[in-house]
């Protein structure tokens, strides 16, 4: 490696680091993502210096594949499905990641050399954990996608299962690390660890998906920081570094917003013990309420807190939300949007969603701002939420989701649900939150409903509105 | 060894500052933030060119095409998502109206 490609790695260090940086604040989000996209065009281009690189067409084309189809599916999907794009392309990180690893050990072996013990293990390391992210991914993203039932389902012998696999797979690390330089060895690795990465993360219901695509994400660093060592490659083990230490603090911010501990997510059984559900008072009836009693409920009233769930990502209708609190706002009621930290298939996916709707951040409150709120709060309107507002995770050490924090919109005066029907969350726990007196159930589509309740509110917020324009122009006499 | 250790150096100070730097980032960039790091370690790619380049025979060259596009996918597509999601944060906070 010469001298300047040695100074672009290190700018592109820097950009990265940069973009980062950048990227946590909404203004200079944009910015960030550009500044390190440039950092990234500046190593490739460095790369193609390196000396004695062959194999131009091949690389050449093999890039441009990769380029058509990547920008063009990142392109033409729907803002609702980025958590799986997310997790696909994390996916084919760290599948690169595990084939560079297993290259680097069939160059460095290829005249019956022997690794050392330090480049054996990290070799053996970067092609293992590669292949756990790469197979945990493409799981993740067929749950996501619902390729695949997303439900968790949990056996007594899959734990042992798991063990065992896992086992295995440190039997061929040990094996790689001792001086082993057998192509079968590393092949029989890499199956070992795919099929770890499948068995890990297919028992995992889809509402730990978030969970499970951040800690995918800092694993696929991991290995790319890994890879970074074996070739000498200071750029890789920053970036893999940096990575693998946003995602582990990620990881742990999501799992901490569940209250579950990450070992629970990966072993647990989140929804898949019997569904017993909180005890329903014999006779609970569920209540339906009409869109024009629904919009004059909320055109009336002093406080309204909007609880997006991921059923609004699903409707997309997050611009038709955002005219109906700008509706209320403008009669006079105090508009705010309670977020669930994993409300969605992300943690942040309701901020982007509301984003794209231009829902002004200072409406935006996240569950520790706002769970104090409600009990003064007239009209609580939950949209296509569901286990982040289940009163069950507060009340009953039974339930499957006992001692998650949730919004707890059961405080309120009037709690609205739309809701698709009465099929559980994503959890697959039935709500008794649905079962309150208090609560009364608006059943269609999000879209369809809120759009309704737009039409309606502007009937019902007429008078008032004229009301104070009256008062308005009584108080212009008056000065 | 020592090239080892200056790695492991590298290593332990960009894990620091990955740590510092997203410390501070509010939850609603949380997905942004994810989708970015994934386009950042999408970097692989310049590894699998580094093999490629090294690739003497068919089965590995074969391989080393698997691995550039893979991370070619991961490079493109990351960025391409993450530059979807941050064009929603047009606007300053509270700015509209």
């Amino acid at each position: 490696m010469n001298a300047a490609i040695g100074i672009a790695y290190l700018i592109a260090s820097l950009t990265f680091i940069a973009g980062l940086r950048f990227l946590s604040s909404p203004v200079t989000a944009k910015l960030g993502n550009r500044v390190a996209a440039a950092g990234m065009i500046l190593a490739l281009v460095a790369t193609f210096f390196y000396k004695d690189l062959t194999n131009f067409p091949l690389i050449f084309v093999a890039i441009v594949i990769g380029a058509v189809l990547g920008s063009g599916s990142a392109r033409m999907v729907k803002m609702t499905a980025m958590p799986q794009m997310v997790a696909i392309f994390n996916g084919m990180g760290g599948g690169a990641a595990a084939l560079v690893s297993t290259l680097e050990f069939v160059h460095l072996t290829s005249n019956g050399a022997t690794l050392d013990h330090s480049q054996g293990l990290t070799i053996a390391l970067g092609a293992a954990i590669g292949s756990i992210s790469f197979a945990g991914s493409i799981i993740a993203f067929a749950k996501l996608q619902e390729l695949m039932p997303s439900n968790a389902y949990q056996f007594s012998w899959t734990k042992f299962a798991n063990a065992g696999v896992a086992l295995i797979l440190v039997g061929f690390v040990a094996a790689i690390t001792i001086g082993s330089s057998s192509h079968l060895v590393i092949a029989g690795l890499l199956a070992v660890a795919v099929i770890l990465g499948l068995v890990l993360v297919t028992p995992i219901g889809g509402a730990d998906m978030p969970v499970v695509i951040s800690l995918m994400n800092s694993l696929t660093g991991l290995a790319v920081a890994l890879t970074g060592f074996v070739l000498g490659n200071e750029l890789l083990i920053v970036a893999g570094a940096l990575v693998g230490a946003s995602g582990t603090l990620l990881t742990q911010l999501m799992a901490k917003a569940m209250n579950r501990p990450i070992t629970n997510v990966l072993w647990g059984s989140f929804g898949a013990t019997s569904v017993a559900g909180m005890e329903l008072p014999p006779g609970a009836t569920v209540r339906e309420i009409s869109v024009d009693d629904a919009a004059v409920l909320m055109a009336y009233s002093q406080r309204v807190v909007i609880v997006p769930g991921y059923g609004l990502a699903v409707a997309q209708a997050q611009h038709q939300l955002r005219e109906l609190s700008d509706l209320l706002n403008d009669s006079g009621v105090e508009v705010k949007y309670a977020i669930h930290p994993v409300a969605g298939r992300m943690p942040g996916h309701m901020n982007v969603l509301l984003a794209e709707a231009d829902v002004p951040y200072s409406e935006v409150y996240e569950m520790s701002a706002i769970n104090g709120e409600f009990p003064s709060t007239d009209v609580v309107l939950v949209v296509g939420a569901n286990d982040i507002t289940n009163p069950a995770a507060r009340e009953d050490p039974g339930s499957p989701i006992y001692g998650m924090p949730i919004l707890n919109v059961d405080y309120a005066q009037h709690i609205i649900v739309l809701k698709r029907s009465m099929r559980p969350g994503f959890a697959g726990i039935d709500n008794p939150l649905y079962y309150n007196p208090k609560t009364a159930m608006l059943f269609g589509d999000a879209k369809d409903s809120v759009q309704k309740l737009v039409a309606a509110t502007k009937n019902a917020a007429k008078p008032r509105d004229s009301k104070r324009k009256e008062d308005g122009r009584l108080a212009a006499t008056k000065a | 060894m020592t090239e080892l250790l200056l790695g492991a150096y590298v290593f332990l100070l960009a894990i620091i500052v990955g740590f510092e730097v997203i410390g501070r980032v509010p939850s609603m960039l949380h997905t942004p933030l994810m989708s970015g790091t994934n386009a950042i370690h999408g970097v692989v790619l310049v590894s699998a060119i580094i093999v490629a380049g090294q690739a003497h025979d068919t089965s590995t060259r074969i391989i080393a095409f698997f691995a550039v596009v893979l991370g070619s996918l991961n490079v493109f597509g990351g960025f391409v998502v993450t530059d979807r999601m941050v064009n929603m944060f047009h606007s300053r906070p509270g700015e509209r109206r």
